[in-house]
């Protein structure tokens, strides 16, 4: 008897749940579903759902007109390569204050937090007027120094908390056994390492490939990733509803499914460990 | 136990990233007091003049500043307000047992990771449209005129489409919050008889209130510089209806070319920014400790 209300409870809630799921992924369904679409049946009304003419002349069609790829490799490039540079400058400091901690450790960890919060337009004038002079404007190089300053402070705030989870007495336990502190790094702290630094480049990779606001603002024609290609449709060009579907299913692809894989760093990336 | 020569590695490692940091924050952030101090117009160039406070005079009496001050709050608070109260009853939702969870949850979570220039462009065209969009499809169907949504209700609709890129985020840290719930209480709270509405506010809130508030604080901090839906949507307009102080500075700097007006208006963000960072700093802080 309370089994079977307990079940009736289940299937409610999964029908409640899935309603509401299906809602908020319904954007990122039609968008994908009218990429598929002749311009035609995209604003066809009443809208179609499935019953259209599938093609997939709008993805070669974005391929071919707009250089598609050269901004796709912008993105590939600036949010993979400001990862890597933030990785290689904040490793070692991340690995020093999670296992050589100082009194001053904690204020110099809040510290580099804050200067996340720096909002970006109390530094747009002169970053963009030193960029100007330096000739970084609409480079790629400008803008993998940019994203790294600026997702550093989370780099490092990700790595240090994994970092701290890796038990001190196994290196201890290593030096004991008179590791030199290069074996160290290589057998013992490496391999515990790695899964940390993986998630932390996964996180950062994401936040790169969507920052909206050095990309629209420092990026021109050469250097535009796809977020600042993307704006570029809100011209009268955006009322092509299926290759503007098309050029966005591309944009935000490959970047959903890694995304799906990183839900749980992005709570601990985000939040600076203050939710578990 | 560390001796003076690991101490000195340590610093070693540490210091590349402070120093560029510190660069990173000191050097822009000192120019553009600087510049917040000087007549300084890109369009002309060579008659930068010292004028003390005036910036800050012509740019917090301009009537351009309180629309895009009380614009940035109401976009903030709003998006606060549908994220916060969605999130915490999506999250009640997605940790009961259901069949199919994982998937659910994919689907919730996924907003988040789409860019905001996608999710704008796709809103406001496929959606907002007031003639091809799916929105003005659904009123005719239910004999209503089409509502143009971002010639009319502008901030509305922008809070609309930021609110869904964040939603997912607001979910995803109150659900994690919610499975660390303890289990016994709960039971405990069953035996005695509890109601639903009495568990849900003597156990289940207090216990998310820590979620709730860093949530809030790190939305504010992302929220108060929204700058892409605004700029592929409305531009800021129509007149400043949507324009927020980020867009503002942005419209004064890159686009009137009036660097000392839109110098003083970044540091006027910053000093926004950091009433809410200066708590969200203090609660990270603690956590440290513990």
């Amino acid at each position: 008897m309370q089994q079977a209300t307990l079940n009736q409870r289940k299937i409610l809630t999964s029908v409640l749940a899935w309603l509401i799921g299906l809602m908020i992924f319904f954007p990122i369904f039609w968008t994908i579903l009218t990429s598929f679409k002749t311009e035609a049946d995209a604003i066809a009304s009443p809208p179609m759902l499935f019953n259209f003419s599938w093609t997939t002349e709008n993805y070669t069609e974005v391929l071919s007109r707009s250089n598609y790829f050269l901004h796709f490799m912008n993105s590939v490039i600036i949010s993979v390569g400001s990862t890597i540079l933030a990785l290689i400058i904040a490793i070692p400091a991340a690995w020093s204050m999670a296992f050589s901690p100082t009194k001053r450790t904690k204020d110099v960890l809040l510290w580099m937090l804050s200067t996340k919060m720096l909002p970006p337009v109390g530094v747009l004038i002169p970053i963009y007027l030193l960029f100007r002079e330096w000739g970084l404007l609409d480079t790629r190089t400008g803008l993998v120094i940019v994203l790294t300053l600026m997702n550093l402070p989370i780099v490092i705030w990700m790595l240090y908390t994994y970092f701290k989870e890796i038990p001190v007495d196994i290196l201890e336990a290593a030096r004991m056994d008179g590791a030199s502190l290069k074996n160290e790094i290589i057998y013992v702290l490496t391999p515990m390492a790695v899964p940390g630094i993986a998630s932390t480049m996964l996180l950062n990779v994401i936040l790169a490939w969507n920052e909206a606001f050095w990309t629209l603002n420092l990026t021109a024609a050469k250097a535009a990733p796809l977020t600042a290609f993307i704006a570029s449709y809100s011209s009268p060009e955006g009322l092509f509803y299926a290759k503007l579907s098309a050029a966005s299913t591309m944009a935000i692809g490959p970047i959903l499914i890694m995304g799906w894989f990183s839900q749980k760093q992005l709570v601990r990336g985000l939040t600076f460990g203050a939710v578990k | 136990m560390a001796t003076t020569h690991t101490q000195r590695t340590a610093k070693l490692m540490v210091s590349p990233s402070i120093i560029l940091l510190l660069a990173w924050m000191i050097i822009p952030l000192g120019m553009t007091i600087y510049f917040s101090l000087l007549r300084y117009n890109l369009l002309s160039p060579g008659t930068e003049s010292f004028t003390g406070l005036d910036n800050y005079k012509y740019f917090l009496t301009d009537p351009a500043f309180f629309a895009a001050l009380s614009n940035t709050l109401v976009l903030v608070l709003g998006v606060l307000l549908i994220t916060v109260i969605g999130g915490i009853l999506l999250a009640l939702l997605l940790d009961q047992p259901m069949f199919g969870q994982g998937i659910v949850r994919i689907l919730v979570i996924a907003p988040f990771f789409v860019m905001p220039t996608v999710s704008a462009l796709v809103w406001k065209n496929m959606f907002m449209n007031p003639v091809n969009g799916l929105f003005a499809w659904l009123a005719k169907l239910f004999g209503a005129q089409p509502f143009d949504f971002l010639a009319h209700a502008p901030l509305f609709s922008i809070i609309l489409i930021v609110a869904w890129s964040w939603l997912p985020f607001a979910t995803l840290i109150l659900l994690t919050s919610l499975q660390s719930l303890d289990k016994d209480q709960m039971e405990a709270a069953d035996m005695d008889g509890a109601g639903m509405l009495a568990k849900f506010f003597y156990i289940t809130l207090p216990h998310m209130s820590r979620a709730i508030t860093v949530v809030i604080l790190i939305q504010t901090i992302f929220l108060l510089s929204i700058f892409a839906e605004i700029l592929v949507t409305t531009n800021g307009g129509p007149g400043t209806e949507s324009t927020n102080i980020a867009f503002l500075v942005y419209s004064l700097s890159l686009l009137q070319f009036d660097v000392g007006g839109g110098s003083a208006g970044g540091i006027v963000a910053v000093i926004l920014a950091n009433i809410v960072a200066i708590f969200l700093v203090r609660m990270v802080g603690k956590n440290l400790e513990a």
